[in-house]
């Protein structure tokens, strides 16, 4: 019998600490995909950040080391400029990356990197326990925006994808979301072709995944989802905002 | 005889660092530190190296912090506020094991301050600095010649222990000129590091982390990690000792002070005082015994350092409450004289100066 799915060699046979219905497990099976589809598994290292985020150590079938909050990107830089020839990614939620590391993010994206980023937005720091994150949507409430993120008080929802495709060193930058089978296909996609184009040296590529957290939400896992689809994506439009189409650097 | 070349104490340190194997720099610029990473910027790339000027020293710890990861001897850089901002990656270096080497060519604090020699980072270096429990291997040069060699030989031991190494040194040694003999003297290659993030290729997945959940799982990583302190402690201990056996009084000063107080010896000797000196050379781990020792003999110690009283608090840890010690300080970029210096032998020597 011709067997037609199973676990990604990339990812451990285990139970994850995610809460159910968490869309965490969904990215990490879409990076190990990419990563057993390229047959680069034992060349792979990657770069947690702190959150939720943090355990691909325990995940993933590879080597990874745990950057502090923010600073994966420079972590990952330090690694790839030892080892060029390696597959190196980070992977990071929306505090940690669009808050505390748009410094290192920016200026690795600036460099050119030839890392790949996973971008979890999920509009919270979901392990901190839900309080405002930079993605955060206007009028939603947090635990330490309980009136609602107002723009006067807490400025606007930050959209990464659409700010890192400016930079000359991107090569690749989309959002995509997880919110059904549908987008997850596409997801997976963006996810695949983020390696692909790292393994082609062609710069930085960025991949946002829009998440639902419902814990922090405080909603049940399929509200979750059609939150994403109506609350988010109006506002996180989907869609590639940068594709380099070869090695056309300036 | 082997040659003797003219150079600058930054440069003679970057000269080390390349000497010690290391091809990786990642740095951002601040004074008066700025020869290491203009240097380095040209000689790297003609060797197959890297330098990257990152976009703040948070980044350059963490480049750093995943170099090493990565198996690389890789050095950073920077003075006072620089080193502050990169105390978070040390932290976690120490906690994940990371062996590199930082360099701080102090500048004068709190804040900002200027660039004149000072000793203010004494506390930050020695007591770890960032958050958590640990150490950080600290040397402090007092000459030129020492900014090449202890390059290499904290390179080395931070290898040894898989802990971060700091280089403590001021604008004095790191732009004064003197000969230096460039032999790679104790330059180790560096060793094989099975730990590092390769790439699993026949073997098992490898991680690199500092935090740890199961129960009673960081206690343990912590109380390894102090193994390590302590093996630091007895085994790694460096310190130039003169006249300890007899003496009226001993000094203990550390890098640039050193000399001044070594110059205050031959005054003092010219006068017929005998003055001993301790010149601690490991900062920590500490140079504990030979100061226990040394005042059971000579009951009266002068610690002269260029901040407020810093490493006097180990001096003073290091012996019994009995003992007679003194300390004169020149804080914020103020340089200790010979004479001043020798004055304050005499103010110790007098019972009345206590």
């Amino acid at each position: 019998m011709k067997k037609v799915f199973s676990r990604p060699k990339s990812l451990v046979d285990c139970q994850t600490h995610f809460c159910p219905g968490c869309t965490h497990g969904t990215a990490h099976r879409l990076v190990a995909d990419a990563i057993d589809h390229f047959g680069v598994r034992e060349k792979t290292i990657g770069v947690s950040g702190v959150g939720c985020a943090v355990f691909i150590y325990d995940y993933f079938a590879f080597d990874a080391i745990e950057a502090p909050h923010g600073r994966a990107p420079a972590v990952a830089t330090g690694i790839k400029r030892v080892h060029p020839d390696k597959i190196v990614f980070t992977y990071q939620g929306d505090g940690d990356l669009a808050s505390i590391g748009t410094s290192e993010i920016i200026h690795t994206a600036n460099r050119g990197e030839s890392i790949t980023v996973i971008f979890i937005n999920n509009t919270v720091y979901g392990m901190t326990g839900g309080q405002m994150a930079p993605t955060t949507l206007l009028g939603q409430k947090t635990t330490t925006t309980p009136y609602g993120r107002n723009f006067r008080n807490d400025g606007y929802p930050i959209r990464m994808a659409e700010m890192l495709a400016t930079l000359e060193g991107v090569a690749y930058s989309t959002r995509v979301s997880m919110h059904n089978a549908k987008e997850v296909l596409k997801a997976k996609k963006a996810v695949r072709k983020a390696f692909e184009m790292q393994i082609a040296d062609m710069g930085l590529t960025f991949v946002e995944l829009l998440s639902a957290c419902h814990t922090n939400w405080r909603v049940k896992p399929l509200e979750g989802q059609k939150r994403v689809e109506e609350e988010m994506i109006p506002y996180f439009t989907l869609g590639v905002f940068k594709e380099r189409k070869e090695k056309d650097f300036l | 005889m082997a040659e003797k070349t003219l150079l600058k104490g930054n440069i003679a340190l970057a000269q080390g660092a390349i000497a010690a194997g290391c091809r990786y720099y990642f740095g951002y610029p601040i004074t008066p530190q700025n020869d290491i990473p203009e240097y380095l910027s040209g000689e790297l790339p003609k060797i197959g190296g890297t330098f990257i000027q990152a976009e703040s020293e948070v980044a350059s710890i963490n480049m750093v912090m995943g170099a090493s990861a990565a198996g690389a001897r890789v050095m950073t850089s920077s003075s006072g506020p620089g080193i502050s901002l990169m105390q978070e990656g040390m932290s976690y270096m120490a906690g994940s094991e990371l062996p590199a080497l930082v360099v701080n060519v102090m500048r004068v604090g709190p804040g900002l301050g200027g660039i004149a020699p000072t000793q203010g980072d004494y506390f930050q270096a020695t007591r770890g600095g960032g958050h958590g429990d640990y150490f950080n291997i600290v040397l402090a040069p007092a000459s030129v010649q020492e900014m090449f060699d202890l390059a290499i030989k904290a390179f080395d031991l931070s290898d040894k222990y898989r802990n971060p190494a700091m280089i403590l040194c001021d604008a004095v040694l790191g732009q004064m000129k003197e000969p230096v003999i460039l032999e790679e003297k104790g330059a180790e290659a560096p060793p094989a590091r099975p730990w590092a993030l390769t790439g699993a290729k026949g073997r098992k997945p490898q991680f690199l982390k500092t935090l740890y959940l199961s129960d009673g799982e960081q206690e343990a990583h912590n109380l390894e990690l102090k193994e390590k302190y302590d093996l630091m402690r007895k085994e790694d201990v460096l310190f130039e000792g003169k006249g300890l056996d007899d003496s009226e009084i001993v000094i203990v000063a550390f890098g640039t002070v050193s000399r001044i107080v070594k110059t205050a010896i031959q005054m003092a000797g010219d006068e017929g005082i005998r003055v001993g000196l301790i010149r601690p050379i490991t900062l920590f781990p500490f140079p504990v015994e030979v100061v226990r020792r040394t005042v059971k003999k000579i009951p009266k110690v002068l610690v002269v350092e260029m901040n407020t009283g810093q490493m006097v608090e180990d001096v003073r840890l290091s012996i019994e409450d009995k003992v007679k010690l003194r300390f004169y300080g020149r804080p914020g970029g103020g340089i200790p004289t010979p004479e001043d210096v020798l004055r304050e032998i005499k103010v110790t020597l007098d019972e009345k100066g206590f």
